[in-house]
C-alpha cells in the first residue's frame, strides 16, 4: 500500500535529524498558522496562488529563493563547524549525516535557490524592459513556478520523510545507482532535479519567445537592455541544456528503478556516460545562473553612475559569445577521466577563450564607472564588490583549465573555493543587487538602505574569510567533502573558515532585518513616482507596482535607453489621448495544482508507492486536457477602468511634485 | 477579435498583425522551440545507444533480436501516417471539417498499428531474455526506441483530444492553431523514427 515508507522514514534516530525535522515542519506550520491568523488563504490563494502575472510569479519565485537560501546556508555552516573541530575525532556529525548535507547543500544552492532566483528577476523585469504586458505563455509561466516550487518541497519533506541522498549534488554513478544507495536518499535527488528541470525548460522557451515576439514597437534588438540580451541568452541555454539533465537523471532513475545498465558497473553499464551528460546540463547551468547576473550589475552600474553603459555593443556580442562557448567547455570538468592529452588540451583551450569575453565585460563596467557620478546605493556595493572579487575566481578558473594542473586540484578544496568565488560574489551579489534595485518596482517603497550595505560589508569579508582559507587548503591537498582527517596544520584554516561562515549568517540576518525595517517603513519610503533612481529603461516608465497591464499604452522606443530618451523628449508621463479596452489573461489553479500533483507524483515515485504515481500522473494529465481545451482564457479590463487606473496614478504624480517642489 | 472569422482555415492565413494571429505565431515559435529541446533529448539517446551498441555483456546482439520485416512495416505505418496527417492539415486549411476528422482518424489508427508493432517487439524480445536490464546496449535500445514510442503514444492521445475538438468547435482559430503544432510534433517524430531505422534497425542487421 505503501511501497517502501514505514514508520521507521521518521528522523527519530538521531537529535540532529529529528530537530531538522522539527525545524521544517514547524516552520511550515508556523506560517499556516499566522496566514490563517490573518484570515489570508483566501487572498493568498486568488491574488497569489492561482496569478498568472508575471510581476507576482517573479515576487513569488524570489520567495522560494530565499527561504532555499536560509536552507542551505543552514547546511553550509554545519559543514564548515563539523570541519573545523573534526581534526582526529568524528566531530557532532555521524558521516552518513555529513554526506547528505553537503549534498542537499549543493542541490538547494543550485537548484532551488540560484535558479529560483534568476527566474523571478527575468519575470519581474524582462517583460517591463521590453515594454510589454506580460510574458508569452502567462500560464506557463505559473506552470513553472509551481514545478520549481514542488521539486523544492522534494528536498525539503526529505528531512522529514527518509533520507536524502549521500552521492553529492552531482549525483555520480556507480555511487549513486541502486547497489550502493539502496535508500530513498538518491531518488529524492532524482525527482526534484527533474520535476524543477522541467519547469526551467519551459521558462527559457517562455522567455525566449517573449523576447522575441513581444517587444514593444521600435524596440529593435539592439536596443534592448543588456538584462534582457543576457535573459534571452540564459533562456536560450535553458532551453537547449536542461533537456541533457532530463537525460542523465532519468536514465539515472531507469537504472533504479528498473535494473537497466546505462551507468552500473556490470552487463555493459558505462559511468563515464553519466558525467558526460551531466556536464552537458551542467555547465551551460553555470552561465545560465550568471548572465543575468552580469545583467543586473550592467544595469545597476549605468544606473548609478549616471553614464550610458560603456561598450554596449561588445557587452552584447561578449554575452552571446559567452553562450556559444559554454556548450564547449563540459569536459573541462572531468579532465581526470583519462581522455587523450588532445582531447583535454582542446577543452582546456575552450575553457580559456571563455575567460576574454568575459574579461570584456569587466571593462565595460569599469570604464561606465570611470568618470561617472557614482551613487553607492546597496546595489552598487554588490556591483563593486562583485568585480572586484570575481576577477579572482577567473583567475583560478584559467589555473584550473589547465589540465596538468587540474589533476593535481581535481576533487581538492581549491575547486571548492573557486566555484564559489564565481557563484557567491558573481550570482548571488547580482542577484542581491538585483533584488535591492527591483524591490520598490515590485512591491511600490524602497528598501532600506543601511541594512543592506550592512549586509553587504559581513558578506563579502565572510565570503573572503571563508573562501580564501579552501584555496590555501587545496594547495596544501586537502580533499573536498572530508567528514574528518588528521592532518593537524588543516585545522586552522577550517576555523577560519567557519568564521567566515559565522560573518555570512550575520550577512543573512542584515537582510532579513532588511526586509523587516523596509516593511516597516514602507510608508515613508513609498515609489510614489515609479521611478526612484532616475532611471534610463522602462521598467521605471511606469507605477510601482506597475497595474495587471503594465503599460495602458504601449510605449514607442526610439533610443536603447528608452526612459532616458522619453525625459529628454521631455514626453514622460504625458497622458494619451485616448484609452483601450486590454486583454489580460485570467488566473488559472491548474498551475498550482499540477505543481502539487508533480510534488505527490515525485513523492510516489521516491517511495514506490505505484498506485499513487498513477493516480498523480492521469490527473496531471486531466488537468493539462482540461487547461488546453479551454479558449477563455482572458478576461477584458474595459478602457474606462483602464482610465480610472490611469488618472489615479497621475493624480498621484502631481502630488508628488507638488509635495517635492 | 474581431477578424477572426475572416478566413475560416489556417491559422496563416489570418491578418498578421490582428491579435490572434500574434497569440498563434508565439505559440508556434514556443513550439518550434520545445521540440528543438525534445530533439537535443533524441540526440542524446541516440549518442548513449551509440556508446551502447556494443556493450551486449555475452547477451543477445542486434543481428539476433531484430527483424527488418517488423522494422519495415512499422516504417511504412508511420511514414504514411505523416502523409494523411498532411492531408489533414490541408482539409483544415479548406475549413472541410468531416475531411479533417477521416484524416484523423485514419492517422490514428496508422499510429495506433505502429504502436502496437513495437509494443509486440518489446514484449517478443522481454519474453526471450532480452529485457531492458539483460545489458547495456538493450537498456540503450529499449530506452532510445521507448521514448520514441511514448512519444507517438501521446501523439495519438493528443489526436483524439484535436479531434474531439474538431468536431464539437469546429475549426476555429484557436483549434487550428492546435492542429498546426499537433502536425509538427507528428512529423518531428518521423523524422526521429528515420533516425532509428537508420542508426539502430539497419546497422543492427547488415
Amino acid at each position: 500500500m505503501f511501497g517502501r515508507l514505514t514508520i521507521e522514514a521518521l528522523p527519530l534516530y538521531s537529535a540532529i535529524a529529528a530537530s531538522g525535522a522539527a525545524m521544517v515542519v514547524g516552520g511550515a506550520l508556523l506560517v499556516a498558522i499566522i496566514i490563517t491568523w490573518l484570515k489570508g488563504w483566501m487572498y493568498l490563494w486568488k491574488e497569489w496562488l492561482t496569478s498568472v502575472d508575471h510581476k507576482r510569479i517573479g515576487a513569488m519565485y524570489i520567495i522560494l529563493a530565499l527561504i532555499m537560501l536560509l536552507r542551505g546556508f543552514v547546511d553550509a555552516i554545519m559543514m564548515r563547524a563539523q570541519q573545523a573541530m573534526a581534526l582526529n575525532n568524528g566531530g557532532y556529525l555521524p558521516p552518513e549525516h555529513f554526506d547528505q548535507i553537503f549534498s542537499s547543500h549543493g542541490t538547494i544552492m543550485i537548484f532551488f535557490m540560484a535558479m529560483p532566483f534568476m527566474t523571478g528577476l527575468l519575470n519581474i523585469a524582462v517583460p517591463l524592459q521590453i515594454g510589454t504586458r506580460d510574458v508569452a505563455f502567462p500560464f506557463l509561466n505559473s506552470l513553472s513556478l509551481w514545478l520549481a516550487a514542488s521539486g523544492a518541497g522534494l528536498v525539503m519533506v526529505s528531512l522529514v520523510i527518509g533520507k536524502f541522498s549521500t552521492a553529492g549534488w552531482t549525483g555520480y554513478p556507480p555511487f549513486s545507482g541502486i547497489q550502493y544507495s539502496p535508500g530513498v536518499g538518491v531518488d529524492y535527488w532524482i525527482w526534484a532535479a527533474l520535476i524543477s528541470g522541467v519547469g526551467s525548460t519551459l521558462s527559457g522557451i517562455n522567455f525566449i519567445v517573449t523576447i522575441i515576439k513581444r517587444r514593444a514597437p521600435g524596440m529593435t534588438l539592439m536596443r534592448m537592455t543588456p538584462f534582457v540580451w543576457t535573459a534571452l541568452c540564459t533562456s536560450v541555454l535553458m532551453a537547449f541544456a536542461f533537456p541533457a539533465l532530463t537525460v542523465a537523471c532519468g536514465l539515472l532513475a531507469l537504472d533504479r528503478l528498473l535494473g537497466m545498465h546505462f551507468f552500473t558497473n556490470e552487463l555493459g553499464g558505462n559511468m563515464m556516460n553519466y558525467v558526460n551528460l551531466f556536464w552537458i546540463w551542467g555547465h551551460p547551468e553555470v552561465y545560465i545562473l550568471i548572465l543575468p547576473a552580469f545583467g543586473v550589475f550592467s544595469e545597476v552600474v549605468a544606473t548609478f553612475s549616471r553614464k550610458r553603459l560603456f561598450g554596449y555593443e561588445s557587452l552584447v556580442y561578449a554575452t552571446a559569445a559567452i553562450a556559444l562557448l559554454s556548450f564547449t567547455v563540459w569536459l573541462h570538468h572531468f579532465f581526470t577521466m583519462g581522455s587523450s592529452a588532445n582531447v583535454n588540451a582542446f577543452f582546456g583551450i575552450t575553457t580559456m577563450v571563455i575567460a576574454v569575453p568575459t574579461g570584456v565585460k569587466v571593462f565595460n563596467w569599469l570604464l561606465t564607472m570611470y568618470r561617472g557620478r557614482i551613487t553607492f546605493h546597496p546595489s552598487m556595493l554588490w556591483t563593486v564588490g562583485f568585480i572586484a572579487t570575481f576577477v579572482i575566481g577567473g583567475m583560478t578558473g584559467v589555473l584550473l583549465a589547465v589540465p596538468p594542473v587540474d589533476f593535481l586540484m581535481h576533487n581538492t578544496t581549491f575547486l571548492v573555493a573557486h566555484f564559489h568565488n564565481m557563484i557567491i560574489p558573481g550570482v548571488l551579489f547580482g542577484y542581491l543587487a538585483g533584488y535591492m534595485y527591483w524591490f520598490p518596482k515590485a512591491f511600490g517603497f524602497k528598501m532600506n538602505e543601511p541594512w543592506g550595505t550592512a549586509a553587504f560589508w559581513f558578506w563579502i569579508v565572510g565570503f573572503y574569510l571563508a573562501f580564501m582559507p579552501l584555496y590555501v587548503l587545496g594547495l596544501m591537498g586537502m580533499p573536498r567533502r572530508m567528514e574528518q582527517y588528521n592532518d593537524p596544520s588543516w585545522q586552522p584554516w577550517l576555523v577560519a573558515a567557519s568564521m567566515g561562515a559565522v560573518l555570512i549568517m550575520i550577512g543573512i540576518a542584515c537582510l532579513i532585518m532588511q526586509v523587516v525595517v523596509s516593511i516597516r517603513d514602507r510608508k515613508r519610503n513609498a515609489d510614489v513616482t515609479g521611478d526612484p533612481y532616475d532611471g534610463r529603461t522602462l521598467e521605471w516608465a511606469t507605477s510601482s507596482p506597475p497595474p495587471v497591464y503594465n503599460f495602458a499604452v504601449l510605449p514607442e522606443v526610439r533610443d536603447r535607453e528608452p526612459l532616458l530618451d522619453m525625459k529628454e523628449r521631455g514626453v514622460t508621463y504625458a497622458p494619451p489621448s485616448a484609452y483601450q479596452d486590454i486583454e489580460i489573461p485570467k488566473n488559472s489553479p491548474v498551475g498550482v495544482i499540477m505543481g502539487g500533483l508533480s510534488f505527490v507524483f515525485g513523492f510516489a515515485m521516491v517511495w514506490w508507492i505505484w498506485w499513487l504515481a498513477i493516480l498523480c500522473g492521469l490527473a496531471m494529465w486531466a488537468a493539462m486536457i482540461w487547461r488546453s481545451s479551454d479558449d477563455e482564457t482572458d478576461y477584458v479590463l474595459v478602457a474606462e477602468e483602464v482610465e480610472r487606473l490611469e488618472k489615479a496614478r497621475y493624480r498621484a504624480l502631481e502630488a508628488a511634485k507638488a509635495a517635492r517642489s | 477579435m474581431t477578424n477572426v472569422t475572416a478566413v475560416p482555415g489556417h491559422p496563416h492565413s489570418e491578418a498578421p498583425h490582428s491579435e490572434a494571429g500574434a497569440v498563434h505565431e508565439q505559440r508556434e515559435l514556443g513550439f518550434w522551440l520545445y521540440l528543438m529541446g525534445d530533439a537535443v533529448i533524441f540526440a542524446l539517446l541516440f549518442m548513449t545507444y551509440g556508446i551502447m551498441v556494443g556493450n551486449t555483456a555475452g547477451g543477445p546482439t542486434g543481428k539476433q533480436l531484430f527483424s527488418l520485416n517488423n522494422a519495415a512495416l512499422e516504417t511504412a505505418l508511420l511514414l504514411i501516417s505523416s502523409t494523411t496527417f498532411g492531408f489533414a492539415s490541408l482539409s483544415s486549411r479548406q475549413g472541410n471539417r468531416s475531411a479533417v476528422l477521416g484524416w484523423l482518424a485514419l492517422t490514428f489508427l496508422l499510429g495506433a498499428g505502429f504502436v502496437f508493432l513495437e509494443i509486440r517487439e518489446f514484449v517478443g524480445m522481454i519474453r526471450a531474455g532480452a529485457g531492458p536490464d539483460r545489458s547495456g546496449f538493450l537498456s540503450g535500445f529499449f530506452t532510445l526506441v521507448g521514448t520514441h514510442g511514448t512519444h507517438v503514444s501521446v501523439g495519438l492521445i493528443w489526436i483524439l483530444i484535436l479531434g474531439a475538438q474538431v468536431a464539437i468547435k469546429g475549426l476555429r482559430l484557436s483549434v487550428t492553431s492546435r492542429l498546426f503544432r499537433l502536425g509538427l510534433f507528428w512529423h518531428f517524430l518521423d523524422i526521429a523514427w528515420v533516425g532509428i531505422f537508420s542508426v539502430v534497425y539497419l546497422p543492427g542487421l547488415l
